[in-house]
């Protein structure tokens, strides 16, 4: 290697399964002594080429070196060894262990001494860099952050000199974020070279030294933080604006379908994933949710499935279009819902976690949503696998019979099963979570095709998408989420790439000087 | 007369404690062996097969050498509960076979095990004895101190058993010292509790597995070994260990874990599934019979079902079984 | 600052010459060819066991071992009977493991089932009707192994307990009670043995007339069939079959679909438990006709291999619970012949399930060569 890089990847390429490639011919290097922020959006392999430099997954082809080594990184320990250290967004602790002993697993008690030993290193450590960690307390007592910083001192105290902090400000408060952004200061000012994770802009603005950007895969630069803007960066991450070719009918007659007022939902961590969030659903229009992944989309979505708890002082109105009913959705349960005769059809994120049954095959799967029906004590198979079969033949699903697992079935072909059948319910509203994630061109379009045909029917869409591209194509209106917060609608007719992404990544102090031109303008 | 309840409460409890403690060292790598009843009679029949032939080579029964009496049977007791020990590691931990089911065939296969070899043992080797007797080499298990005949109760109660009664409880001290305090056993029941963490750190997920898993088994098949050569003197019967090795694995629920309350606990167990002899004696204006004793032989059970329940509703993390027991690791699996 | 950077340059510099993949994609055909190899490879490990502890030829073994078990009509029949009863045990855990629901309990409640067919034959069969005895018979059976089950699936249901070692912990708790009852109704006051109930007027039996049916297990036999092809409907066609393979597969799925995923597992212990309690009652009112702590027989952990091993598919099971049931009969043939002990079948059975367990990590994973050096020769 010719430069002083701290690691260097050559040429990694990484796949999971024959049809999912997650890191595509990635080369890059990281300098000592700096602040690398990753950045890209979800899916484009950020974590799976750090997973490969921490020993979580190796490589399928491709080289990596550590100060102008090649290395084999077969396990964690192999890493440690090389002085890289990885703090997962998935605390590696164990929950029964205080601090002092998640700190001990793993390494000699001749080289660290006892408990007494490691409990003055420990804080010796957060004397050095400026954290506050009880040797003492079990991990199950501690915050989140209080975990996050175990984790690091974890690192730390095994001699890590390459630091990785996946996603590391996602579970913590503002506060929480400016004392660790503090602490990787000092961190750096000692030598240490430190990757950052993370899709947010102005945090990547705030302790970067350099930037690389991945996009589906694939590495395409990287920038000195001094040298970049938010509108540069957002540009390198989502890419350039690419004309799509997607029809967007007008719908002349829009309902009132749904009106969301006030809706707070807490994450499993009890940290406010959606924060007093109001906007109106018409049928007849594909409403946008667009937004950095984990900012809220999954909370809105399940609180109106009926999934997600809200906090109280929250409303979901649902207006029946047939009989002009209005009914209340916060507080009930799927079935519930079911029951009220509102005819709700969700996409998930996690198609094969959620949405299916990956070890049923599609006919099977088709009846998730719909078994009940009828008094027999026994399931209708007819209609399910006439259903199937539809929908394997009109969405051109390929699958070697209609009772092949789905789990078998590649990424597009998964979603197809599972658009078809949420579309074949017939309903009045249609949540769809990244509908179109790792499909290809042709199947992204049917789905497409599909969205629209509903809203022509009069069923009101809402779209959360990652690709702005489409979400500007596709939708009439674009509702954008930033930390959990609605930071405003616009128009999909209008609205700029740029302006959406902006409105993606900076907090709304900056939305309200509003030079923006949609007529559609938050309502909240 | 409670002394002599005691002596045989301690009798009944020292096989249980070896069964917990082998169970709980396997238990804390996340391996929910449930083939420890099988393992016991294995580790039991092996120490018979290698005193027996030990035995039959002697020309004379009074020739017998102490240390080899009792090195044969331990070696082939231990090299027995291993070869259980390695079936098992591998079926679960290499070949990620379901815990459930590898446990329960562990059994099934142990028991049949001791039991053939228990009634087919003469006839394959040929051997012109009526029965299995071993009280050659029964009588260097079950000797103790003679001191103990002269010391009263203190002596009935302490000093009164054989060697293998000791190891019982060193073990079980040694083994809860070992998870608390050194850093293998700390590795241990990281593994236990979340491999992926574990794995992370740098921890062989697959060694510690392994070994205790087999170290595990080793400590459970000497609770079989002790039953045999000391409990009943030696003299095989099929399906005499009966129900010890559940028992023995109710006791690692009882004592939530932990090796020393074993001990105690083990003893405690060995009291209720005698007690019955007793009862008469303690209580005579309690009228105590036959059936009665079945309804107390109940009781460790259901203190353990208690103690599950209440566990589990405190939901106290200290007192919750490993978090990954009964789980199988793999990496890429997340 | 203790720094530990003892770097490992063995560790780092060296690749596994291999790693483990998980697949999916094996056809289905494949899954069952590697299944049917593991048995033959079992039976021969079998048979070179056989050979080294009786010192004859293998096949003739074999010949023996098949003589054993179906070289008689009366043999057939024993069989066929046997095979019913652990079928029946194997069919009612399987709702319960489909639902990952560790039910490892069956063994305590077939018991407590039987027991429920003892209390109403010994106590009312001289009081009531021989019909109404066979009706309540019927009843008191099912529902006692349906509230055996159900506990344990209460606790798991509200508060997660741990369901393995629940039910496990609920068979010793129904062998002393059933122990305490042979006391309690012993023939003989004092040596815990119930004689025969109801010799003279059958009732409560559950047999066919001897002139019909000449060893009585007929009527067995054809219960736990209808009841293989009703578990096949149930898990494959009914609505709560569908329930109980979504909650199984994913608890995530199960909730966006809007099933209560409390009452399903409450809902399908008790339906295990009371088949349970059916196999209770075919044993004692339809086999025995008395009870011992030991009538179970140890079917009930059985039954778990056999369901497993089938991959939870009833008919299936009628394969796996025979290949046992028949390994079984012949290995205690052997026994007989050769003058070794019973416990030789299950020596066998052990073998053959270690194979067939084993034989699954080859399904669901591949090992492959680490590709590195591959693709630089390409």
């Amino acid at each position: 290697m010719e430069n002083n890089a701290a690691v260097s990847f050559r040429h990694i390429t990484k796949a999971f399964g024959s049809k999912v490639v997650a890191n595509k011919d990635v080369s890059m290097d990281i300098m000592g002594g700096e602040i690398l922020a990753l950045l890209g959006e979800n899916g484009s392999g950020k974590t799976t080429l750090m997973n490969m430099l921490s020993g979580i997954y190796h490589q399928d082809s491709g080289e990596i070196f550590v100060n102008g080594e090649e290395v084999h990184i077969n396990s964690p320990k192999d890493a440690y060894a090389l002085g890289i250290g990885m703090i997962h967004q998935h605390f590696k602790l164990v929950d029964v262990f205080s601090a002092t002993e998640n700190v001990a697993l793993g390494m000699d008690k001749k080289t660290t001494g006892g408990a007494k030993e490691i409990a003055k290193a420990i804080t010796e450590i957060c004397d050095r860099y400026g954290f506050d960690v009880d040797p003492k307390k079990k991990v199950y007592n501690m915050t989140v952050s209080q975990k996050q910083t175990l984790e690091i001192v974890k690192a730390l105290y095994r001699g890590a000199n390459i630091l990785i902090l996946d996603e590391p400000t996602a579970v913590l408060t503002p506060q929480e974020t400016d004392k660790l952004f503090a602490v990787l200061r000092n961190m750096k000012a000692d030598g240490k070279s430190i990757i950052i994770i993370t899709h947010k802009l102005n945090e990547v603005l705030a302790i970067s030294d350099r930037v690389a950007i991945l996009r589906k895969g694939e590495y395409i630069d990287a920038v000195k933080t001094s040298e970049a803007t938010v509108q540069s960066l957002t540009d390198m991450m989502v890419g350039q604006k690419v004309e799509l070719d997607i029809e967007r009918p007008e719908i002349e007659d829009k309902q009132l379908r749904l009106s969301v007022e006030h809706l707070t939902c807490l994450d499993k961590y009890g940290v406010t994933a959606l924060d007093d969030v109001s906007f109106e659903a018409y049928g007849g229009e594909i409403l946008g949710i667009a937004g950095i992944s984990g900012s809220g989309q999954k909370q809105l979505l399940e609180a109106i499935a009926g999934l997600q708890a809200a906090q109280d002082g929250a409303s979901i109105t649902y207006i029946n279009p047939d009989t002009g009913n209005k009914e209340e959705l916060i507080g009930k349960s799927v079935s519930d819902i079911k029951k009220m005769g509102v005819a709700l059809s969700f996409v998930p994120e996690d198609r094969l976690g959620m949405g299916l049954v990956g070890a049923m095959g599609m006919s099977d799967n088709m009846m998730l949503r719909s078994y009940e029906k009828g008094h027999s004590p026994f399931t209708n198979r007819k209609a399910p696998r006439e259903l199937a079969n539809k929908v394997k033949e009109e969405l051109e699903v390929v699958t070697p019979g209609i009772s092949t697992p789905v789990s078998k079935l590649s990424g597009g072909n998964v979603q197809k099963v599972l658009v078809g059948r949420e579309i074949a319910s017939d309903p009045t509203v249609l949540m769809a979570a990244y509908a179109v994630r790792g499909l290809d061109i042709n199947t992204s379009y049917t789905i497409y095709r599909l969205l629209n045909e509903q809203k022509k029917k009069g069923v009101a869409v809402i779209y959360v998408g990652e690709d702005l591209d489409v979400l500007l194509a596709l939708c009439d209106r674009i509702a954008v989420l930033c930390g959990g917060k609605l930071n405003g609608i616009v128009d999909g007719r209008t609205a700029t790439k740029e302006e959406v992404g902006l409105m993606m990544t900076n907090l709304n102090t900056e939305e309200k000087e509003g030079e923006k031109d949609d007529n559609n303008q938050s309502d909240q | 007369m409670i002394v002599s309840f005691i002596h045989r409460a301690v009798m009944q409890g020292i096989p249980l404690l070896f069964g917990a403690t082998g169970e709980i060292v396997t238990e804390k790598s996340g391996n929910l062996n449930l083939g420890i009843p099988g393992v016991m009679y294995v580790g039991g029949i092996s120490g018979v097969i290698g005193a027996f032939m030990y035995e039959n080579s002697l020309p004379d029964k009074s020739m017998a050498n102490p240390f080899l009496a009792i090195m044969i049977p331990l070696l082939c007791s231990l090299l027995g509960s291993l070869i259980m020990g390695l079936i098992y590691s591998f079926l679960t931990t290499t070949l990620r076979a379901n815990q459930n089911v590898t446990g329960l065939a562990i059994t099934t296969f142990g028991v049949g095990l001791g039991n053939f070899f228990g009634g087919s043992l003469i006839k394959i080797v040929g051997a012109d004895v009526p029965s299995i007797t071993l009280s050659t080499t029964s009588k260097f298990f079950s000797a103790h101190l003679p001191i103990a005949d002269n010391l009263g109760w203190f002596g009935e109660i302490f000093l009164s058993y054989g060697f293998l009664a000791y190891l019982a409880v060193i073990i079980a001290i040694v083994t809860s010292l070992f998870l608390k305090k050194t850093r293998t056993g700390l590795n241990l029941r990281a593994v236990g509790e979340n491999p992926a963490t574990a794995d992370a750190a740098g921890v062989n997920v697959t060694r510690y597995k392994y070994f205790a898993t087999c170290i595990g088994s080793m400590i459970a098949g000497l609770g079989g070994l002790y039953y045999v050569m000391d409990y009943v003197s030696g003299v095989w019967s099929n399906d005499g260990f009966g129900d010890r090795g559940w028992l023995a694995i109710a006791l690692v629920i009882f004592t939530v874990w932990k090796p020393n309350f074993a001990i105690i606990g083990s003893i405690l167990f060995g009291g209720l599934y005698i007690v019955h002899n007793y009862l008469n004696q303690f209580f005579p204006f309690i009228p105590v019979d036959m059936s009665t004793q079945e309804l107390i032989k109940m009781a460790p059970y259901l203190v353990t079902v208690l103690v599950l329940i209440i566990n589990s509703m405190r939901n106290k993390r200290e007192n919750q079984p490993p978090e990954a027991l009964g789980l199988s690791y793999f990496r890429e699996d997340r | 600052m203790t720094t530990t950077k003892a770097i490992n340059k063995e560790a780092s510099s060296r690749e596994k010459p291999f790693h483990i993949v998980k697949r999916t994609d094996m056809p289905t055909w494949k899954s069952w060819l590697i299944r049917i190899l593991s048995v033959l490879a079992s039976l021969v490990v079998c048979a070179i066991i056989i050979v080294a502890v009786t010192g004859d030829n293998p096949l003739e073994v074999y010949g023996t071992m098949i003589k054993g078990a179906v070289g008689s009509a009366r043999r057939v029949w024993v069989l066929l009977q046997e095979v019913a009863l652990l079928l029946c045990v194997s069919l009612a855990v399987t709702p319960a493991f489909k639902m990952r629901f560790w039910n490892i309990g069956a063994e305590g409640q077939v018991l407590m089932g039987g027991l429920g067919a003892t209390a109403v034959m010994l106590l009312l069969g001289h009081k009531l009707p021989a019909p109404v005895v066979l009706v309540l018979v019927i009843v008191v059976s099912i529902l006692c192994g349906a509230i055996w089950g159900v506990i344990p699936a209460v606790f798991k249901a509200f508060w997660n307990t741990n369901e393995t070692l629940f039910t496990l912990m609920m068979n010793y708790i129904a062998i002393q009670i059933v122990s305490y009852f042979t006391y309690v109704w012993s023939s003989n006051k004092g040596n815990n043995v119930i004689n025969t109930i109801n010799v003279d007027n059958h009732a409560g039996w559950l047999n066919l007339p001897e002139s019909v049916d000449r060893y009585g297990y007929l009527l067995n036999i054809i219960i736990v069939a209808v009841l293989t092809v009703l578990m096949y409907f149930y898990l494959n066609r009914s609505k709560q079959g569908y329930e109980i393979a979504v909650v199984g597969e994913s608890i995530n799925t199960a909730r966006y679909a809007g099933i209560n995923v409390k009452k399903v597992i409450i809902r399908t212990m008790l339906i295990s438990g009371a088949l349970c309690g059916v196999a209770g009652m075919l044993l004692v009112s339809g086999t025995d006709h008395t009870i011992t702590p030991n009538t179970a027989a140890g079917r009930g952990f059985t039954a778990i291999m056999v369901s497993w091993l089938a991959k939870f598919n009833p008919l299936f099971m009628v394969l796996t619970s025979l290949l046992l049931v028949f390994m079984e009969r012949g290995a205690i043939e052997i026994s007989t012949v050769f003058g070794l002990n019973t416990s030789f079948s299950e020596i066998i059975a052990g073998i053959i399930i270690f194979f067939i367990i084993g034989s699954e990590f080859f399904i669901n994973y591949s090992i492959k060569r680490t590709r590195a050096k591959e693709v630089e020769t390409k």
